[in-house]
C-alpha cells in the first residue's frame, strides 16, 4: 500500500491509528467510527493479522467506543477479505459479546447475527457454533446472555448432530442459576422456537416454556408470556389447548400482578395467535379478570385492549360477547377507583360505538360516556372529548348533542383551563355538525364567554375559535351575532379586554371580507388609538397593519394613515416603534 | 468447625488492623460502613470522608496456611463528594452511608455505594494489558517527523503491572427527598431497594433517570408523623420479598406480587411490650437499627439499641430468640440520652451458615451469639491484642454488685468507642469490625 510517496496519504490514517488510543473520548470515537478507512489502508492482510488483534484487546474502553466498535465490526467483512475470512471477526465480537454493558453485548450479539449469514456452512460449523458454545459455557454470565440471542441464527444451516448440540446448549441455559440467563433465554424462547423443525418445538420447547413460565423469579416467568404467544402461532390449532393453554391460562391467574400485567399487555397478540375458538372459550374469561384485576397497573393495560380485543371477536357472536361479558366490567372500570384506569379506558371506549352501532351506543354507551365526561380527573374527560368523532358517525350528531351537550357546558366552564382548551378546539367539530341554529341557541354565548376567560391561552384559542366559526357559518352570521358582541367588547373598563377586541379583529377581518371590516371594524379600531394603555395603543398600530390588506386603498390613505402618523409620535417607544411598522409594512410613507 | 461455622468454641485471635493506629482521629476517617463480596475474597470500606477501600484476600500461601486471611489494600477511590443542595439550602455529607456488593457477572467486581441522597454504581476492574505503539510520535512522546513515516503501525498490547480502576457507571439521584439509611440488591440481579426515613424506593440497575416508589409511610400532614423507616433489606431468595423496620420496633414483610405500591404490609413481625420494662426511653430503645435476612431465608434478625432478636418469618406475633447485648445499661439510659449515645445505629451480621450472629457495643466490644448452644460471649477489638495470631481473651462486664477479678465495671466504659460496623465472611471465620477510624480483621484460630 506505501509507496514511496506515502508521506501525504499516510498521514491522516496514521493519526487516526494514533488517536485509536488517544485520552480523549471523543477523539478514539471519531478514530472507531472511521474504522473502515483505517482497515482499507492497511489492507485485508493486516487488517487481519494486526488491527482485529489489537480491537479484541481494547475491551477497557468507554461504553461509547465499545458500542461503535461493536457496530462496525458487523459491516467489516469486505474488509478482511470477504466471506471467506469472515470468521476472523469473531474474536473481538466475542469479547465485546461478554462486557457488562447491556447495550454493548447487544449491539455485539446483532453484529454476530449479521455476520453469520456471511459464513459458509461449513464455517459455521467449524467457527461459528464453537463461539456460541463457548459463550454458552462461560463462566461469566454476560457471556451465557449474549449466547441465547445467537442459537436462532445458526440452528437452520447446520448439521442435524450440530442442531442436537444447540438445543441441548439452550436447555441447559433455560435452567441455569442465575435469573439474568434465565431471562436471556425466556426472551429468546419464542425467536428459536420459530428456526426449530415443529416436533422439535413439541419436544423441546413446549416443556422449557412451561418451566419458564413457573420460574421462581418474576422477571423470568413474565418474559415467558411474550414466548408463549410466539410459540402459539407456530402450533397447530389442535395441540394448542394441550401444549400451551394450561401454562397461558396459569399466566393469567400469576400470583404476581407484573406477570399478569405482561398477559394483559400482549393479550391481542394472545388473541391472534390462538384463534377463535380459544378465545370464546378461554380468553374472554381470561380478559373479564383481567378487566377486574385487583392491581391497577394490570387493570389499566387491560382497560387499553378493551377496542382491539373487541373488534378481533370473532363476528358471528362478537356482540353476544361484548354485551354479555365485557361491557359488564366495562361499566365498573367507569367508576374506578384509580385515575390511570379510568383514563386509559377514556381513550379507547368510543371505539366500541362502531362496533356495537346505534342502538347498543345509545343504550348502553351513552350514558357510561356521560359519567366519564364528568369524571373528576380532566384527562379522562379529555381523553373523551377527544374521540367523540367515532361516536358522531355512529348515532349522528343530533342525538350525541342532545345527551352530551350538557356535560360539555359543564365542561367548558371547568376550572381547569386545559380541559376548557380541549373543548374550544372541537367546538368548530361541533358547530358544522349542529347547524347554525343549534349553535346560536346552545353554544353562542359560551363561545362569547372565552373571549373574557382571565387565561391568555383561553382568549387567544376563543378567538381563533370565532375564526373558524365564521368559516363555516358565513360573513353575515358573523356581522348579525358576533361581530357587534366583540366590537362591545372595546368599551369594557378592563384593558385586556379591550384588546380582545383587537385580536378578533386581526382574526376576523379576512374571513369578514372588506365590507365589514371597512364599514363596522375599522372605526372601532381608529377609535382605540386614544386608549389611554400603551399596550392597547400599539396593538391598534399592529391591529391596522394586519386588517390594512383587507382595507380599500382610499380608506386607507384617509382614515389609518393619519392615525398612524400620529401614532408614531407617541410618547410611548412601543406604540412608536409599531405604528412605524405599520407604515413602511402598508407602504403609507 | 465446618466453613463459617463458628460456634463460640471457635478461639478467635487477630490478624490484621487497618488504618492509623493514632489517638488523633480525623472525622473523615470514620469508617462508616463495612462490607464483604459474595466470595469473602474482597472488603469494602466507606468513611465519612466518602472514600471507598477495597481490600483483597491474599491468595493461600501453602507454606504458610496462617495467613491465609490476610487482606491488603486492593482499590482505593473517592465514591462521593461533599454537595450543596441550594433548592433546600441543605449540605449533602459525602459520608458512605451504606455499600452493597453485585454478585459478579464478569471479570469486573460492581458495588453499590450511597451517601444520604446519591447511589453510585461502581465497577472496579484490573488491567494487566497496554497499547503500545504510536505512528507519530514515540513511546515516551516525543514526536517524529512525519516525512520519515513511511508505514503505518499498528498498536499492539503488551503486558504491563497490574492496575486496579474503580469507575462510576451509573449514578441514581433525586430518588430521595430525606436521608437514605439502606439499599438491597434484589435476587433477580437487576434491581434494587433504597430506603429512607419514609420512602422506598425500586431501581432498575441499569436505568437511572426512574425509580418506583414501593412503600411512602409520608403522612399528609407531617405533624402525625409518629414513625420513620430505620433499614430495608430484600430477601436473599424470594425475588418479590422485602421487609422494612421502623423507630416503633416492628418490621413489615412486603410482598410486591401483590400489587405495584406495597402500602399494605402482607406480615407485621411485632412483639407485645413488657409492661413492667416500660420507661420514658421505651420507644426510642425498641427502635430497631438494622434488619438482617439469615442467608437462607428462613429467619431475620433486627437489631435494637439493647438486643438482638431472631424472627422467623413464619411467626409474626415474637421473636423466636432474644439476646441482651448489653442488658446493663438499662441503668444507664439516662446518661446515654444525655450524651445522644441512645441514638446509635448498631448493626450486626449473620455468620455463613446461620449458626452465629454478631454485633457491636461500646467500649470497643462486640458480641457473638450463639444461637445452637444459647452461648454468648464479649470479645475486644483492642490495640492491645495486636499481636499477630493472638488469642481475643472473653470480657466481661460487671453489672452491679461485687466486682470480679477480670471484670470491668459499667461506669468505666468508654462510650465514645463503639463498634456499630461489622462484617462476617460469607464462608469463612473471618470477621472485620469496624472501631471509630481502625478495621480490624479476626479470624479461627488455625492450630
Amino acid at each position: 500500500m506505501a509507496g514511496a510517496e506515502g508521506d501525504d496519504s499516510l498521514y491522516p490514517i496514521a493519526v487516526l491509528i494514533d488517536e485509536l488510543r488517544n485520552e480523549d473520548v471523543q477523539l478514539r470515537l471519531n478514530s472507531i467510527k472511521k474504522l473502515s478507512t483505517i482497515a482499507l489502508a492497511l489492507g485485508v492482510e493486516r487488517t487481519r493479522t494486526e488491527l482485529l488483534p489489537f480491537l479484541t484487546d481494547t475491551i477497557y474502553d468507554e461504553d461509547e467506543v465499545l458500542l461503535a466498535l461493536a457496530e462496525q465490526l458487523g459491516s467489516f467483512t469486505v474488509l478482511v477479505g470477504g466471506p471467506e475470512f469472515v470468521h476472523c471477526l469473531l474474536p473481538p465480537l466475542e469479547s465485546l459479546a461478554t462486557v457488562e454493558e447491556t447495550v454493548v453485548r447487544d449491539k455485539a450479539v446483532e453484529s454476530l447475527r449479521k455476520i453469520s449469514q456471511e459464513h459458509s456452512p461449513v464455517d459455521l460449523e467449524v467457527h461459528f457454533v464453537p463461539l456460541v458454545k463457548r459463550l454458552a459455557s462461560g463462566d461469566w454470565f454476560t457471556s451465557r446472555t449474549s449466547a441465547c440471542g445467537l442459537f436462532g441464527v445458526c440452528y437452520p444451516r447446520v448439521s442435524s448432530t450440530v442442531k442436537a448440540e444447540i438445543r441441548q446448549h439452550f436447555r441447559t441455559l433455560c435452567s441455569d442459576d442465575t435469573p439474568m440467563v434465565r431471562r436471556a433465554a425466556s426472551s429468546k424462547l419464542g425467536e428459536f422456537a420459530k428456526v426449530l423443525e415443529l416436533d422439535y418445538v413439541k419436544s423441546d420447547i413446549i416443556p422449557l416454556f412451561t418451566a419458564l413460565a413457573s420460574d421462581e423469579q418474576d422477571s423470568v416467568r413474565l418474559l415467558a408470556v411474550e414466548a408463549g404467544v410466539s410459540i402459539a402461532a407456530l402450533l397447530p390449532q389442535e395441540d394448542l389447548e394441550d401444549l400451551v393453554m394450561p401454562t397461558l391460562r396459569q399466566a393469567a391467574e400469576d400470583k404476581s400482578w407484573r406477570v399478569r400485567y405482561m398477559v394483559a399487555d400482549k393479550f391481542s397478540e394472545l388473541q391472534k395467535a390462538v384463534g377463535p375458538e380459544i378465545t370464546k372459550n378461554d380468553l374472554v374469561p381470561a380478559f373479564q379478570n383481567l378487566l377486574k384485576d385487583c392491581e391497577a397497573e394490570v387493570r389499566t393495560a387491560a382497560a387499553n385492549k378493551v377496542k382491539v380485543f373487541c373488534e378481533s371477536l370473532p363476528e358471528d357472536s362478537r356482540e353476544t360477547i361484548i354485551m354479555t361479558h365485557i361491557l359488564p366490567c366495562v361499566k365498573e372500570l367507569v367508576s374506578d377507583t384509580n385515575q390511570h384506569v379510568k383514563s386509559a379506558l377514556a381513550s379507547v371506549i368510543m371505539g366500541l360505538s362502531t362496533i356495537l352501532g346505534k342502538d347498543n351506543t345509545v343504550e348502553h354507551l351513552l350514558p357510561l360516556f356521560l359519567v366519564q365526561l364528568k369524571d373528576e380527573y380532566p384527562e379522562v374527560r379529555l381523553n373523551i372529548i377527544s374521540n367523540l368523532d367515532c361516536v358522531n358517525e355512529v348515532i349522528g350528531i343530533r342525538q350525541l348533542s342532545q345527551s352530551l351537550l350538557p356535560a360539555i357546558v359543564e365542561l367548558a366552564e371547568d376550572a381547569k383551563w386545559r380541559v376548557r382548551l380541549a373543548i374550544i378546539e372541537y367546538m368548530p367539530l361541533l358547530a358544522g355538525q349542529l347547524g347554525v341554529e343549534f349553535f346560536d341557541e346552545k353554544l353562542n354565548s359560551l363561545c362569547m364567554a372565552w373571549l373574557i376567560d382571565h387565561v391568555y391561552a383561553i382568549r387567544e384559542a376563543a378567538t381563533c375559535n370565532l375564526m373558524k366559526l365564521v368559516e363555516k357559518f358565513g360573513a353575515e352570521w358573523a356581522q348579525n351575532t358576533i361581530v357587534p358582541k366583540v366590537l362591545g367588547m372595546a368599551n369594557d373598563s378592563n384593558y385586556l379586554h379591550r384588546m380582545t377586541t383587537l385580536f378578533c379583529i386581526n382574526a376576523l377581518s379576512e374571513v369578514c371580507g372588506q365590507e365589514i371590516t371597512t364599514k363596522h371594524m375599522l372605526p372601532v379600531v381608529l377609535k382605540m388609538s386614544t386608549d389611554q394603555v400603551a399596550n392597547v395603543r400599539f396593538n391598534v398600530a399592529r391591529c391596522l397593519q394586519k386588517i390594512g390588506p383587507v382595507l380599500d386603498s382610499s380608506a386607507l390613505q384617509a382614515e389609518v394613515k393619519p392615525v398612524l402618523e400620529k401614532l408614531a409620535t407617541d410618547q410611548d417607544m412601543d406604540v412608536k416603534y409599531f405604528a412605524l411598522e405599520a407604515i413602511s409594512v402598508l407602504a403609507l410613507a | 468447625m465446618g466453613a463459617g461455622g463458628g460456634g463460640n468454641d471457635v478461639q478467635w485471635c487477630f490478624s490484621q488492623v487497618k488504618g492509623a493506629i493514632d489517638d488523633d482521629v480525623a472525622e473523615a476517617d470514620i469508617i462508616s460502613t463495612v462490607e464483604f463480596n459474595h466470595s469473602g475474597e474482597l472488603l469494602a470500606t466507606g468513611d465519612k470522608g466518602g472514600r471507598v477501600v477495597i481490600f483483597q484476600q491474599e491468595t493461600e500461601n501453602k507454606s504458610q496456611p496462617q495467613c491465609r486471611s490476610e487482606y491488603n489494600v486492593y482499590s482505593t477511590f473517592q465514591s462521593h463528594e461533599p454537595e450543596f443542595d441550594y433548592l433546600k439550602s441543605l449540605e449533602i455529607e459525602e459520608k458512605i452511608n451504606k455499600i452493597r456488593w453485585l454478585p459478579q457477572k464478569n471479570a469486573a467486581q460492581f458495588l453499590l455505594s450511597t451517601n444520604d441522597k446519591t447511589i453510585k454504581l461502581w465497577k472496579i476492574s484490573e488491567r494487566d494489558k497496554r497499547p503500545e505503539g504510536y505512528n507519530l510520535k514515540e513511546e515516551d512522546g516525543r514526536y517524529r517527523d512525519a516525512a520519515t513515516i513511511t508505514t503505518l503501525r499498528v498498536p499492539v498490547f503488551r503486558p504491563m503491572d497490574l492496575m486496579v480502576e474503580a469507575s462510576p457507571r451509573r449514578v441514581f439521584v433525586n430518588g430521595h427527598t430525606y436521608h437514605i439509611n439502606s439499599i438491597s440488591v434484589n435476587s433477580d440481579n437487576e434491581t434494587y431497594l433504597s430506603a429512607d426515613d419514609l420512602r422506598i424506593n425500586l431501581w432498575h440497575l441499569e436505568i437511572t433517570d426512574r425509580s418506583f416508589n414501593v412503600v411512602d409511610i409520608k403522612p399528609a400532614n407531617m405533624e402525625e408523623l409518629t414513625e420513620v423507616i430505620t433499614a430495608a433489606e430484600f430477601h436473599p431468595h424470594q425475588c418479590n420479598t422485602f421487609v422494612y423496620s421502623s423507630s416503633k420496633g416492628t418490621i413489615r414483610l412486603c410482598d410486591m406480587r401483590a400489587s405495584a405500591l406495597c402500602d399494605k404490609h402482607s406480615k407485621l413481625f411485632e412483639e407485645p411490650e413488657d409492661p413492667s420494662n416500660r420507661s420514658f426511653f421505651s420507644e426510642i430503645i425498641s427502635s430497631i437499627s438494622d434488619v438482617k435476612f439469615s442467608h437462607n431465608g428462613r429467619y431475620m434478625m433486627t437489631r435494637d439499641y439493647l438486643s438482638v432478636k431472631i424472627w422467623d418469618l413464619n411467626m409474626e406475633n415474637r421473636p423466636v430468640e432474644t439476646y441482651q447485648v448489653h442488658e446493663y445499661l438499662r441503668s444507664k439510659l439516662c446518661s446515654l440520652y444525655e450524651n445522644d449515645c441512645i441514638f446509635d445505629k448498631f448493626e450486626c451480621c449473620w455468620n455463613g451458615n446461620d449458626s452465629v450472629v454478631m454485633t457491636g457495643s461500646y467500649n470497643n466490644f462486640f458480641r457473638m451469639l450463639d444461637r445452637s448452644q444459647r452461648r454468648d460471649v464479649t470479645l475486644e477489638a483492642s490495640r492491645e491484642s495486636c499481636k499477630a495470631r493472638q488469642v481475643l481473651k472473653p470480657r466481661r462486664v460487671c453489672a452491679g454488685g461485687k466486682r470480679k477479678k477480670d471484670e470491668i465495671s459499667v461506669d468505666s466504659l468508654d462510650f465514645n468507642k463503639k463498634i456499630l460496623h461489622t462484617a462476617w465472611h460469607p464462608q469463612e471465620n473471618i470477621i472485620a469490625v469496624a472501631t471509630t477510624n481502625n478495621l480490624y480483621i479476626f479470624q479461627e484460630k488455625v492450630n
